[in-house]
């Protein structure tokens, strides 16, 4: 079981609504957030191309923010998901410092907060809010592992590309390209 | 009531009652882990509840669920999976739909503008005291100047309850800017060729469609919700799109083919893509035979517009222009050249919105698969009342210049407010329900001396938009999300109705919009009209009468009917059969040649920057409606300001930088009220400049949008009136950078 995600970049209109809903599910304060939308431009006018892509915390299999955190505050949990025990953590940021990604902030009460794949749902959900809420459905989310997968199926058929794969850390979240 | 005339006033002169709510509890535990779930048994496990609602956020009324937490409190709205508007997925305004309800910045209760010290000053009132007012003044306006001088100015949901209110004393006075302001040219244009507007939502097949054409329409920056969901499908099907826009939008970024047309010219080009179908024998003749009128005509007058001809008008070139129309050709009748939403350009715009409906007339898309869809509405029952008296004029003769004007023009209502440029039918005083027309309507400087000029203006809002300022009496509404209204009853595949309930009781001392028109109904001796204690009782009723009732929808929330009306396509090699004059297809149209109007249509030149100065194009972007979300706490945290686009050859001419902030001038001598940041891309053309609408709020309470980036409308001073149907074309204003404004900014 390794959960992951593909993000479909010929799809994503950049709406940020996957924003929102992981702020309302997850009760991230306002100001703060635990995905965000890049929007890059490359070229001249009239030859411009353009890509919005939807990141967050890339739950990475060699992990630095897991590594160097002083309590163990940050530690993987089943089917591979990166998460903070808010109780143990004394908001040191030296994973702040370590993650590549930028993915990690430090919440108002102190602890350090990210993205946790909606962990708290998948008894009841193989889904995110990101990815259940998305109105052109470019999030695919599900089991890296089972070659069934919807997500590993279009990883399967499709172009794709991850981000800083020169950082080493083997990111579980791809963009279709 | 003072008499002396309407200083804008800042709501904060005078205490507003309570205390801003805590901003977003700290809260560590989770939410209720049950996004898009339809399984109820979870949700009583866990004590949450939901309630059904349609989103009015936007028109596109996405119905959706509002879920409370254990202790009654709104934790967050999903979409409804059986809703044709949005399948389940609510887009990033509707998701964020709750920071309406939670803004502290919310209107909180009734207040009446009065004099104090020789100034103009807000007090708080009781709904008592503001109702009665009301009441009274509208009694009296009605007594001296007839019922028809009121008028009622409204956008969305709650305008009905007024709308109600209106006809039952009297008066059809009304305009709303989602038609001349917005999109009535495609209504007027598209009718003049297949006899019925297009509607909301657009009945276009996208998911199945091969060739979605876009004529500066910006689906994926306009969030309507399902048509993005459609064009996401239509993309994953492998379907192409053509994008025509000087600015790189979205879609432009994931089309196969996009022309970066010069600004103003579309016409050239639509005619150039009707002579390349026509002269390179691209179309099906015999469907052209038996389902259009006035082929042969319009052969004829689009002989000489050539690729090369539009070349020099619009900068694209002949070979684009061949390779994309062959690419419709290729598709057809699986094509949709789409009718856009917002078409209030340049004056000729039902003549553009022709042409856009002529090429879907020739190339057979009209009640086609990957066409247009053959949509169906539902009416529900009107709830008995007694007869509406009948208005000695309405908006229809403050319309009459514009013959083929299908809804009052708002513009003409404003008109008919100013004593010197009135005509014989004269206006006294507004209710203005849920539009902001500070920042809807164009050319300000007529809105403000209307508003100068009244005896009495209302304003029911749920936020302290620009206009509140302008008020006598000032009514807080409550959030959609604390209220019953009508029932969603729209055109799509199959009809489908949809419940909209209040999840919460109201905060503060907010009203819904029905129990307010009631409650000046029944102050106003039409009490008989309002016959009932409860709104839930008239969608109880309504809902029987169909078979359903409250409780049931209350369960569902969304009910999909079956279609009565045949299919929803034609039949291959059906025969169309039209509510046009010609029951055709008009590619001449016999409507247009009767009033007068060009039977076809044709490409003017419109007025061009002078130099140093850049065409103003403006925009929506997917986190915000209008002017009415830019303090929405969840919308501001992904956008809180607007920028100005601006090409590097112009920054570099300018010496700007992206993050420098600059005012605009227009050709008018107007100046923004607030600076704009500059935002240096390749994604819009040298000859022009564009902008977000819906930021630059005026109104200090907004505390989080007030100043924050530049109003368009500020700049549209110059606008270019639809003959046919009174449209106000808005993109012949040209702006230039200063860097002082030269005066204090308008606070």
């Amino acid at each position: 079981m390794r959960y992951g995600m593909a993000i479909d970049t010929l799809k994503c209109v950049g709406c940020g609504d996957c924003v929102v809903a992981c702020q309302t599910e997850n009760n991230v304060p306002f100001g703060y957030c635990r995905d965000w939308i890049t929007e890059t431009i490359d070229g001249t006018y009239p030859k411009v191309e353009l890509e919005f892509r939807s990141e967050r915390c890339n739950h990475c299999e060699n992990s630095p923010c897991v590594r160097c955190c002083p309590t163990g505050a940050s530690h993987i949990v089943e089917g591979g998901i990166v998460v903070v025990t808010a109780d143990k953590c004394i908001g040191c940021s030296a994973c702040i410092e370590s993650c590549p990604y930028d993915a990690r902030y430090t919440h108002p009460l102190g602890h350090v907060d990210k993205c946790t794949f909606c962990h708290h749902v998948r008894d009841y959900k193989q889904t995110t809010a990101c990815s259940a809420v998305c109105p052109t459905s470019c999030i695919y989310f599900g089991d890296l592992d089972n070659p069934k997968s919807e997500v590993s199926m279009v990883l399967k058929n499709r172009k794709f590309k991850d981000l800083a794969p020169e950082a080493g850390t083997k990111p579980q979240i791809f963009y279709l390209i | 009531m003072i008499s002396t005339r309407r200083q804008f006033i800042k709501i904060s002169t005078v205490g507003l009652g309570g205390a801003a709510v805590a901003a977003s509890s700290l809260k560590l535990a989770h939410g209720t882990g049950l996004f898009g779930s339809d399984d109820d048994e979870q949700i009583n496990d866990l004590k949450n509840k939901r309630f059904p609602t349609y989103c009015e956020v936007c028109f596109w009324k996405c119905a959706g669920w509002t879920h409370t937490n254990d202790k009654g409190e709104i934790q967050k709205i999903l979409g409804n999976e059986k809703d044709p508007h949005c399948y389940g997925r609510l887009c990033p305004r509707g998701t964020g739909g709750l920071g309406m309800y939670q803004d502290e910045d919310r209107l909180k209760t009734p207040l009446i503008r009065e004099e104090k010290g020789g100034k103009q000053v807000f007090r708080e009132a009781t709904w008592e005291e503001a109702l009665d007012l009301i009441a009274k003044k509208f009694k009296k306006i009605k007594a001296d100047n007839g019922a028809e001088s009121i008028a009622l100015l409204k956008h969305g949901t709650p305008g009905k309850h007024f709308e109600h209110l209106f006809e039952a004393f009297g008066s059809e006075t009304v305009g709303e800017p989602a038609y001349a302001q917005c999109r009535g040219p495609r209504e007027a244009g598209f009718a003049a060729t297949f006899g019925s507007w297009i509607g909301s939502p657009e009945p276009t097949d996208i998911r199945d469609t091969k060739c979605l054409v876009l004529i500066g329409s910006h689906i994926g920056e306009n969030m309507h919700n399902s048509q993005v969901q459609e064009m996401a499908q239509a993309i994953d099907n492998g379907a192409s799109i053509i994008t025509v826009d000087p600015r790189l939008s979205t879609a432009a970024s994931k089309s196969k083919f996009w022309l970066p047309i010069k600004p103003a010219t579309d016409i050239a080009l639509l005619l150039s893509w009707m002579n390349v179908l026509i002269y390179d024998n691209l179309l099906d003749l015999d469907y052209i035979k038996d389902n259009t009128y006035g082929f042969e005509q319009l052969k004829e007058h689009v002989r000489n517009f050539t690729p090369e001809w539009a070349y020099n008008i619009t900068n694209i070139k002949p070979g684009m222009i061949r390779k994309t129309a062959r690419e419709m050709a290729n598709a057809a009748p699986a094509v949709i050249i789409h009718p856009g939403r917002h078409v209030a350009w340049y004056g000729d715009d039902t003549q553009r919105e022709r042409a856009m409906a002529i090429l879907n007339g020739l190339l057979g898309s009209w009640g086609k698969r990957g066409g247009f869809y053959l949509k169906e509405g539902f009416k529900v029952p009107k709830y008995p009342h007694p007869k509406y008296p009948h208005p000695k004029w309405t908006w229809r003769d403050l319309a009459k210049d514009y013959p083929l004007a299908g809804m009052g023009l708002t513009q003409e209502v404003i008109r008919a407010s100013i004593p010197e440029e009135s005509g014989e039918h004269k206006v006294k005083a507004w209710l203005v329900v849920g539009t902001n027309i500070k920042k809807s309507i164009p050319h300000q400087e007529l809105v403000n001396k209307a508003i100068e000029a009244l005896d009495f203006l209302v304003v029911v809002d749920t936020m302290p938009m620009d206009i509140v300022g302008y008020a006598d009496v000032v009514l807080p509404e409550c959030t959609y999300l604390e209220r019953y209204d009508g029932i969603r009853s729209a055109t799509n595949r199959e009809p489908s109705i949809a419940l909209r309930m209040p999840a919460v009781p109201p905060k503060y001392n907010s009203k819904p919009g029905w129990w307010i028109a009631k409650q000046i109904g029944e102050r106003m001796g039409l009490g008989e009209y309002f016959n009932y204690e409860d709104f839930s009782e008239v969608i109880d009723w309504q809902l029987q009468q169909i078979g359903s009732s409250l409780e049931e929808m209350q369960a569902i929330g969304v009910k999909n009917l079956p279609r009565k009306s045949g299919s929803l396509y034609f039949a291959e090699g059906e025969k169309v059969n039209l509510p046009t004059n010609s029951g055709k297809i008009e590619l001449y149209s016999t409507e247009l040649a009767a009033k007068g109007f060009d039977p076809m249509p044709l490409y003017t030149p419109h007025a061009e920057p002078e130099e140093g100065f850049y065409r103003l194009i403006y925009g929506r972007a997917p986190m915000h409606t209008f002017s009415r979300t830019a303090n929405n706490p969840h919308l501001t945290d992904l956008k809180d300001k607007n920028t100005l686009w601006m090409n590097p050859k112009v920054a570099k001419l300018w010496g700007f930088e992206t993050g420098e902030e600059v005012y605009l001038k227009n050709q008018d001598g107007v100046v923004t009220s607030f600076p704009i940041s500059i935002r240096v891309t390749e994604r819009i053309r040298w000859d022009a400049v564009y902008m977000i609408h819906g930021f630059g709020h005026t109104n200090k309470k907004l505390t989080r949008a007030y100043g924050k980036g530049a109003c368009d409308t500020e700049m549209i001073t110059n606008v270019k009136v639809d003959p046919i149907m009174g449209g106000t074309g808005m993109r012949e204003n040209f702006v230039t950078f200063i860097k002082d404004s030269g005066k204090e900014t308008k606070a």
